[in-house]
């Protein structure tokens, strides 16, 4: 079985889990206390609007038949229109995601640089004085509320030393590297507690390993033998446990958009939070779901090709 | 298995010997004060708690109450932090803010894991297809992102501390669940477990006497983690104005108040961001003591 | 590939090595005073239970100690070079080229994500100058040396994909890659199958024979020692309590716990009706007994070997032993051959 095979089942696994996503998200609108239409509606609540809603979502229906008018027009690419921008909620989402994910990216390209080498400084000597400052890091990165991170940077380095641009996306590739630095850092540091934890704890399992005193008896000079023997290996379990959280590293984008006003999805929810517009923030949540499904997979490859232990026909 | 312990290599899936489980089942309580960090996770959480509910005799000034002819003053000796821009005094908002945050946060906690252990103990002990039902329930929690869904809720449930109740029990269960699950799968096959089932004990019995004392440090260590994070949770949802609602303080809003004034008094904002992030490090200190004390590595 | 003439002068030598382990009990005194002489060409045993400084000896000789544990005197001397003072880099040279490996668990020693023809030819990569078609080359022609079947194909493989014994192979070829004059043995067949081991032995011994390679063979099975090695010394607490000749030491054992060894071997051309162990435990290396390591376990024990510990002290050519009374175990031999 090759690759493609084994991608195809893990999807066809997944399938399960997407609609799990979809019928949460459908039910989110049922947790409203009272009315739905009505409260969603709020001040701008006239007995036309509230009725045009009802129709368009069904309430009056059972439930059934409201989950499948729901799925329905899901398959169709429909997922309702925007209450405040009146446009329909798929393009809006499709025009915010490009930031988005170059948020998550770069958030993890930088996690990545800057947990790397400190997970390395610290398991070089175990319980020394440099293993005990780089496992302290986390202790404080995990107590740390992102968007008080995000608005000491930007202030600092935005606003005062005008480094980079206080708000926004930026235009053209270089300018998103720019612009784009400080909240991908913050979003980075929120996530490089975890990551550095679990490096260092796979690194220190690699190192006292069997096949690193083999190779360092061949006479594996330092480099190659980090690299391709104690690296390779080490990477293995931090991809998985980078998997597990990107949904953490997500959910963090959110916070980080509204601060640094990135035209993400993140803060496309929190603004539609504000306004009220359901339909919007239904959508994203889904979006959300449905992405995190999709790194799971890819995680899962990722790890399948890293491994060869674990055979594609599992 | 949740992040943490991944990294610390617990929960080994596959049984360990009668006297692992038994040095489990009896922490070195007798050596706990030596462990470093639990000791300084404790006097720091010792502290703020201590800060936090003494706060009337700590501080004289009410939290709510606005002084619009003292407003934006830098410490002082009369406001030991100085005031806000409606005057209200720092330290006093600090406290009672603090009051709060750790109020809701420790209640918050204890919701998500009584039901993630009930679940997660059905879901071990009985096996089969209550076992399948519930982890894939857990698939499709875990499959949002954390604070998406509490926002979400939040949103839906409409703002305030009631709905942060509600929706981090709805999301926080599975981490629970998955943890007591694991522990269970491998102590139901103990001996002391067959013991107890052969002596006609119900099941009811087996779990709640048996089992549970037994499995439960690493959801207790888990907790510890997750207050940290549903502390940033309420605070996070507070700042953007759907938590914890004005007049009550809270570090959250601080901070929101605080930051169209970065440039000039930064303490406003700085300080209360300070605070979770001291009693973020207290909590995680606490946590990483206590595992490990309970898990006798070499 | 070492000129076979020069018998006075030894490859390898091995001069009064101090190995301690910082533990949490104390200073565990691992490797107490071995001395040891590896000639051109010969294969050299040392034997002794788990915890007897073995495999902490071999570790030495290349640099490979654990973190915790470090030379504290002694010197290994190899071409006139003492190794015990070199640095890693330096070592790395030593490496390959001219000492070896082999170790005990093949499936955890070889790396798993790194196909087993790479692994084999990284040697000749690092340090032969090979590039890298040349140095697959090489690795191909290895693995047929030591006897992988259709090479080709399994070059590719990853090494879980192999039997233990095939795993063993591999390790040994690499250890030859870059025709080493010496390879360290560390229980290379304690974790195989019998039937496999015999082959693997077979096979080092041939090998070795052909290139005229030294090896030091470490184990804890006495009959392995007598299929593959030349010498053997016998190593108990540290400390090496016997030294001679394979066919010396086994035919006329002169320390108790050789004969202790050789007792609870079994030996299929003379099966006993029981083995004998020997009785006790081996000792705290941190606060090993006084005088004589062994006597609280030795029924010929007296008051002198409650004082001192006595030295090696040769008792014939090339048979050295420390037991002051040597002479009981001979004795105690001659009854038991009357006995049969």
């Amino acid at each position: 079985m090759g690759r493609m095979t084994f991608v195809f089942r893990r999807l066809l696994l997944l399938v399960p889990t997407a609609l799990g996503v979809t019928i949460i998200t459908f039910f989110m609108i049922h947790l409203i206390p009272g009315d739905p239409a009505r409260t969603i509606l709020g001040i701008h609540a006239t007995p036309r609007a509230i009725a045009i809603l009802h129709r368009e979502w069904g309430l009056d229906r059972p439930l059934a038949s409201q989950y499948w008018l729901f799925m329905d027009r899901l398959f169709h690419g429909n997922l309702g229109m925007s209450l405040y921008y009146n446009v329909p909620v798929w393009g809006l989402i499709t025009s915010h995601l490009p930031a988005t994910l170059w948020l998550i990216c770069y958030a993890a390209v930088l996690a990545i640089i800057i947990s790397v080498p400190l997970a390395m400084i610290a398991a070089s000597r175990k319980d020394g004085i440099r293993d005990h400052v780089v496992r302290a890091v986390p202790l404080l990165g995990l107590g740390m509320p992102a968007f008080w991170l995000a608005l000491i940077l930007q202030t600092e380095f935005a606003v005062k030393y005008r480094l980079f641009p206080v708000t926004g996306y930026g235009t053209g590739i270089p300018g998103h590297l720019h612009a784009m630095f400080l909240p991908a850092l913050t979003v980075a540091i929120a996530l490089c507690p975890v990551v550095i934890r679990s490096l260092r704890a796979s690194m220190l399992n690699v190192l006292g390993a069997d096949y690193v005193t083999t190779a360092r008896s061949k006479g594996v000079p330092g480099p190659r033998l980090f690299v391709r023997h104690v690296l390779r290996n080490a990477v293995i379990p931090a991809v998985t446990v980078l998997g597990i959280n990107i949904g953490f590293l997500i959910g963090g984008t959110l916070i980080v958009e509204q601060v640094f006003a990135i035209p993400g999805i993140g803060a496309l929810m929190i603004n539609s939070i504000f306004s009220r517009d359901f339909p919007v923030v239904q959508g994203i949540a889904l979006t959300f779901g449905i992405m995190v499904v999709l790194v799971n997979l890819l995680t899962d490859v990722a790890y399948a090709s890293l491994d060869p232990r674990v055979r594609f026909d599992r | 298995m949740s992040a943490i312990s991944l990294s610390r290599g617990t929960g080994s899936p596959d049984s360990s010997p009668p006297a692992a489980t038994a040095e489990r089942a009896q922490p070195r309580r007798h050596r706990w004060y030596r462990q470093p960090a639990l000791m300084a996770g404790l006097v720091i959480i010792g502290l703020i708690l201590f800060a936090v509910i003494a706060a009337p005799l700590l501080t004289s000034y009410n939290p709510d109450a606005q002084n619009l002819n003292a407003t934006l003053l830098g410490p002082s000796a009369h406001h030991l932090l100085g005031t806000d821009q409606e005057g209200r005094d720092t330290f006093a908002r600090l406290l009672y803010g603090g009051r709060v945050d750790i109020r809701v946060a420790f209640i918050a906690v204890l919701f998500p894991f009584v039901l993630g252990t009930v679940l997660g103990s059905v879901a071990g002990y009985f096996g089969g297809w209550i076992d399948i039902l519930i982890m894939r329930l857990v698939d499709i929690v875990v499959a949002f992102p954390f604070f998406v869904l509490i926002i979400a809720l939040v949103f839906v449930l409409g703002p305030g501390e009631r709905s942060i109740y509600i929706a981090i029990t709805l999301v926080g269960w599975v981490s629970y669940a998955r943890i007591i699950r694991g522990e269970i799968l491998v102590a139901k096959r103990q001996e002391y477990v067959l013991a107890a089932q052969s002596g006609g004990l119900s099941n009811l019995r087996i779990m709640g006497r048996h089992l549970l004392p037994n499995v439960i440090t690493q959801a207790i260590i888990y907790a510890m983690s997750d207050i940290v994070q549903d502390i940033l949770a309420i605070v996070t949802l507070s700042y953007l104005g759907l938590g914890i609602q004005p007049p009550t303080p809270d570090w959250g809003t601080m901070i929101s108040n605080g930051q169209n004034f970065l440039t000039t008094h930064w303490e406003l904002t700085t300080i209360p961001g300070l605070a979770v992030v001291v009693t973020g490090l207290g909590l995680s200190l606490i946590g990483d003591g206590l595992a490990d004390l309970l898990r006798p590595g070499q | 590939m070492n000129g076979g003439d020069s018998v006075s002068q030894p490859l390898l030598q091995v001069d009064d090595l101090h190995v301690e382990i910082a533990s949490r009990r104390g200073i565990v005194r691992a490797v107490d005073g071995v001395s040891l002489e590896v000639p051109a060409g010969e294969a050299v045993g040392l034997v002794g239970e788990s915890g007897s400084g073995k495999s902490m000896t071999l570790r030495a000789i290349l640099g490979l100690l654990p973190p915790e544990a470090r030379v504290t005197a002694g010197k290994v001397l190899l071409d006139g070079a003492d190794l015990a003072h070199l640095d890693n880099r330096q070592l790395n040279q030593i490496r390959g080229p001219k000492i070896a490996m082999i170790f005990q668990e093949p499936m955890s020693a070889l790396n798993p994500v790194m196909r087993v023809g790479s692994q084999i030819a990284e040697g000749p990569l690092v340090h032969l100058g090979m590039n890298r078609r040349q140095a697959a080359e090489r690795a191909l022609e290895l693995m047929r040396r030591v006897g992988i079947p259709d090479p080709e194909r399994r070059y590719r493989s990853f090494p879980h994909e192999f039997s233990g014994g095939m795993r063993q192979r591999v390790m040994i070829a690499i250890a030859l890659s870059c025709e080493p004059s010496l390879i360290l043995c560390d229980e290379p067949t304690t974790a195989l199958d019998v039937t496999i081991q015999d082959q693997i032995l077979r096979l080092l011994a041939r090998l070795c024979r052909e290139s005229g390679t030294s090896l030091v063979f470490v184990t804890h099975d006495l009959p392995v020692v007598a299929q593959v090695c030349h010498q053997l010394a016998v190593m108990y607490a540290g400390e090496i309590v016997e030294r001679g000749t394979v066919e010396e030491v086994l035919t006329r054992p002169c320390h108790p716990y050789t004969l202790g060894l050789l007792r609870s071997a079994p030996d299929v051309d003379h099966p006993r009706s029981s083995l004998a162990a020997i009785p006790g435990s081996p000792p705290s290396l941190v606060s090993p007994p006084a005088g004589c390591r062994f006597h609280p376990r030795c029924k010929f024990a007296e008051e002198d070997c409650t004082v001192t510990d006595p030295p090696l002290r040769l008792i014939d050519a090339g048979h050295a032993t420390a037991c002051l009374h040597y002479e009981r175990c001979l004795d105690e031999l001659r009854t038991e051959g009357a006995d049969r």
